[in-house]
């Protein structure tokens, strides 16, 4: 109904505009409430994130995580999947990205990245294959499974990395580093093919344009194919896609996997693309931001992109708000919090009065 | 010219306040003017119709007078007194009630516990049961308002429960009720009967509002009746004094035929045999049990019944979207009813349409443009694909730009959302992609369910023409009114079985009736 009584471009642009400023008004409140200046913490934020390349270097970084699990949560969703799951898949993504880097002796980082995209694939579609074959034939509900398998995951990856993976001299629960061949080009390297100058130290690298590649590919498979059309058609009414042929046991497996995949996939920005070990909680939270992202989006495939980035820039400005004031750590995570509860479940809060104005405008008019 | 639009000149209205009258009541949905400057008076101890099309705004009206929406303005009066009514419980107050189409029952409670529901009256249920006891057996004698009170609801079958609906009512002491659609699920005996308690009820001085689109009901029970077009009242007149023909003139706004013309049927070879059909639903509960019928080219087959009678399920199951068991021969080749190979897309592709009963929910993806409802279903078509991996997206669009002008869809735009066109439209999308695909069977389910007049003409005509092209086409309506017009045979189902078949012309509303009742052969 939403697209009759407001024009598509509020419903995309001013909806998530209004909400991401309440979010923000409140978190200059809590801001306040700790005795620290709001305006001052925004201006660090934005310094220490796109202030310099260095800060964009991390930023962007962030972004490539949060485009690809954010393309996962979406591709599901378009099927109205809630996969919860993408922290676990990402996490099991890892260990296929460092199994692949650690074994094999590649001869140079393009071969390595293609292999280690294509595993940290199969073992996040994997992942979500359990749950997706749960929800597919016994009816048990991907929200709960899913996050199921997070825990399942961490545990699973806590194991592998003391037992398993650990070089029998080192101390902490991570693999050994990989060799330096597989080092991934960073922006300083690929930007200076063009002559731009770029800060060294920034981790975001080659795999900021393959996520950008997936976004426009996925955007092809939702709109484009057959594929894409029944698994819209089934999000939107499973009923209508029974009756249409649509296989819903197909659609939720094919859904899933193609989520997985790019869940997974997001560990090769984080494992390969930064420390170049596969260190205990590698994803960091990424799979959950990956939701706010995909519903900021409104599970479209380019929309991600600018939620995508804007959670980068909280991402590396809250750890510059750390380092530079009082103010704690967790504080971004109270605004990232206020960002997904105001842009996704309080959505109705904002979109409503702003149809209410439109249609006055509309009588008026 | 009998239209009289405000009903203020309506003779007797001097000897007593009415017991309903609205002034000037207008209510908007956003952009959508629902109800616009109605003005009605409902004269006490009479059955009052209200008639319109869907969307005219009917169901609004009424639910302003039951307070489950605020009007934007004007005033609601009950025996002449301005009264505000914000909620349901205002409305039960001032005396009125309501009964739905769509019941509103405790299923596992018994009739007792319904009725007294919400006014119990006291801590203890005990008095006010023993009460309201006493009120219905009172009240099945005064009405034939016979209901078992200690029957669990569940158990009742739909004419018991609305029953129930009108005894909680009266237990309210509502002096007026007010019917929404209220046939729409009984049996033509069934509806006699409601019809003859409304008449008793109207006797002892209550009145009645009876919401319905039915012309026939309008024609046989009430004494005056408001015509409502697109949010306006258009008229009241007195039942005696109009016709059939006129009010729907006055409700479509235009001369209508109500009558098909068709041309008698050249029925060929057989294009699809059942025998033994049945269908068990997941619950273990046979829907059908064992249907045997043909259906030729150049014929329409129409399946009378009261709704819930395994129509559905017959629809389904030969197109594929429900297993079942049995021989079923399309063109002589038998199909797969266990569903391990046959699914909806392959019985698409052995050439049968399906116009399912309920656009809303299967025949349509309400979010998606018309244009990619027209590929819903065929969106496989190698017409559809530009190369092995991609849609072609354009050639879609052209064909569904051609099939939306040939069925007259209106607002004739592609890029409009199927939510975006009225039922009528959505039914015409529904049919250009079934149809133009010339199936050799065409399965149809409530055609013409919550469209307008006049789209109800082109539907039935574009039914015909598919006959005369020599195609087979199923028809499962409630209406029977569509059944008698459309049909070329006329077979019944009553519990999942087929009571008999007859022919439109050697049959009668009351032996159709009986049979759908389940009353079988000669003692009709």
């Amino acid at each position: 109904m939403s697209s009759t009584r407001m024009p598509k471009w509020a419903d995309v642009l001013l909806v998530p505009l209004f909400s991401l400023l309440i979010a923000f008004a409140i978190s200059a409140l809590v801001i306040l409430a700790i005795g620290e200046d709001p305006v001052e913490a925004l201006v660090i934020m934005v310094r220490g994130s796109l202030g310099s390349t260095y800060g964009w270097g991390y930023t962007l970084y962030y972004t490539t995580n949060f485009l690809l699990t954010g393309l996962a949560v979406a591709i599901a969703f378009q099927a109205r999947l809630f996969n919860i799951g993408g922290e676990g898949q990402a996490l099991i993504g890892g260990l296929g990205v460092a199994l692949v880097c650690l074994f094999i002796p590649w001869p140079n980082w393009w071969t390595a990245m293609i292999a280690a995209i294509l595993a940290s694939a199969a073992f996040g579609a994997l992942w979500a294959a359990i749950p997706a074959f749960l929800q597919a034939k016994r009816g048990s509900h991907i929200v709960i499974t899913t996050i199921m398998f997070n825990f399942i995951a961490a545990s699973v990856m806590n194991y592998m990395l003391s037992h398993v993976l650990r070089p029998p001299t080192a101390m902490d629960p991570a693999t050994a580093r990989f060799d330096d061949v597989l080092r991934l080009p960073r922006l300083h390297d690929i930007l200076g093919l063009v002559g731009i100058e770029f800060s060294r130290s920034g981790p975001a690298n080659i795999m900021l344009f393959v996520a950008l590649l997936f976004c426009g590919l996925a955007y092809m498979l939702m709109w484009r194919t057959r594929l894409g059309f029944e698994i819209r058609a089934f999000g939107q009414s499973e009923p209508a896609a029974h009756y249409a042929g649509i296989s819903g046991v197909k659609i939720i497996m094919v859904a899933m996997l193609i989520s997985g995949a790019l869940a997974g996939t997001m560990a090769v920005n984080s494992v390969m693309g930064g420390p170049q070990r596969l260190v205990l909680n590698a994803v960091e939270g990424a799979g959950f931001i990956g939701i706010a992202v995909a519903l900021m989006g409104r599970s479209h495939p380019i929309g991600i992109i600018a939620p995508a980035l804007l959670f980068g820039f909280l991402y590396q400005g809250g750890g510059e708000l750390a380092i530079e004031t009082t103010i704690p750590r967790e504080m971004i995570i109270v605004i990232q919090a206020l960002v997904i509860m105001f842009t996704g479940a309080l959505d109705n809060m904002v979109r409503q009065p702003l149809e209410a104005v439109f249609l006055r405008l509309r009588r008026r008019g | 010219m009998v239209a009289d639009v405000t009903g203020t000149g309506m003779a007797g209205a001097a000897d007593a306040a009415p017991a309903i009258e609205l002034r000037g009541i207008s209510k908007a949905f956003g952009p959508v003017q629902a109800n616009k400057d109605i003005n009605i008076r409902v004269r006490k101890g009479t059955i009052h119709g209200i008639i319109g099309e869907n969307g005219a705004g009917k169901s609004t009206l009424m639910s302003i007078l039951y307070g489950f929406y605020k009007a934007d303005s004007g005033e609601i009066l009950i025996d002449g007194k301005p009264t505000q009514i914000s909620d349901s419980q205002d409305a039960i107050r001032a005396g009125i009630g309501m009964v739905f189409q769509h019941f509103k029952l405790v299923e596992n409670f018994t009739v007792l516990e319904n009725v007294i529901l919400g006014a119990e009256g006291n801590a203890l249920l005990k008095p006010s049961k023993a009460r309201a006891r006493k009120l219905l057996t009172q009240l099945a004698a005064d009405y034939e308002l016979s209901v078992d009170p200690d029957a669990v609801v569940e158990d009742l079958g739909v004419g018991n429960q609305q029953r129930v609906e009108i005894l909680k009512a009266l237990y309210r002491e509502a002096n007026i009720l007010i019917l929404d659609e209220p046939t729409g699920v009984l049996t033509p005996a069934e509806a006699d009967h409601l019809f003859r308690i409304l008449q008793g009820l109207k006797e002892q001085g209550k009145t009645i509002i009876l919401i319905t689109h039915k012309l026939r009901e309008i024609m046989e029970v009430t004494d005056e009746v408001s015509v409502m077009r697109r949010g306006e009242m258009v008229a009241t007149v007195k039942t005696a004094e109009t016709s059939p023909t006129e009010l729907a003139e006055l409700m479509v706004g235009r001369k209508v035929l109500l009558d098909v013309q068709k041309a008698p049927a050249q029925p060929g070879e057989v294009v699809l045999s059942a025998r033994n059909l049945k269908v068990v639903d997941r619950h273990g509960v046979e829907k059908l049990r064992g249907i045997d019928l043909d259906i030729r080219r150049g014929e329409i087959l129409g399946i009378a019944g009261v709704a819930g009678n395994g129509q559905s399920e017959l629809l389904e199951v030969l197109a594929g979207m429900i297993p079942g068991t049995g021989e079923v021969t399309l063109l002589g080749k038998p199909l797969d009813l266990s569903l391990k190979r046959d699914n909806a897309r392959t019985r698409r592709e052995d050439s049968v349409g399906h116009v399912h009963e309920d656009r809303h929910r299967c025949g349509l993806i309400l979010d998606f443009m018309a244009w990619e409802n027209i590929a819903f279903g065929h969106h496989n078509a190698p017409e559809y694909q530009k190369n092995a991996l991609l849609m072609d997206n354009h050639a879609i669009l052209e064909d569904a730009k051609g099939k939306i002008e040939r069925f007259d869809v209106r607002p004739p735009n592609p890029m409009l959302t199927a939510e975006s066109f009225s039922g009528g439209n959505q039914q015409k999308i529904v049919l250009a992609r079934e149809i133009e695909r010339n199936p050799d069977l065409l399965l149809v389910g409530q055609p013409t369910r919550g469209v307008d007049i006049g789209a109800i003409e082109f539907i039935h005509k574009r039914l015909i023409e598919l006959r005369d092209q020599g195609k087979a086409i199923l028809l499962v309506s409630v209406e029977l009114d569509e059944i008698f017009g459309l049909s070329d045979r006329i077979a019944v189902m009553f519990d999942g079985r087929i009571m008999g078949e007859r022919e439109p012309e050697k049959t009668d509303r009351q032996e159709l009736g009986l049979l759908m009742a389940g009353v079988t052969g000669d003692a009709a």
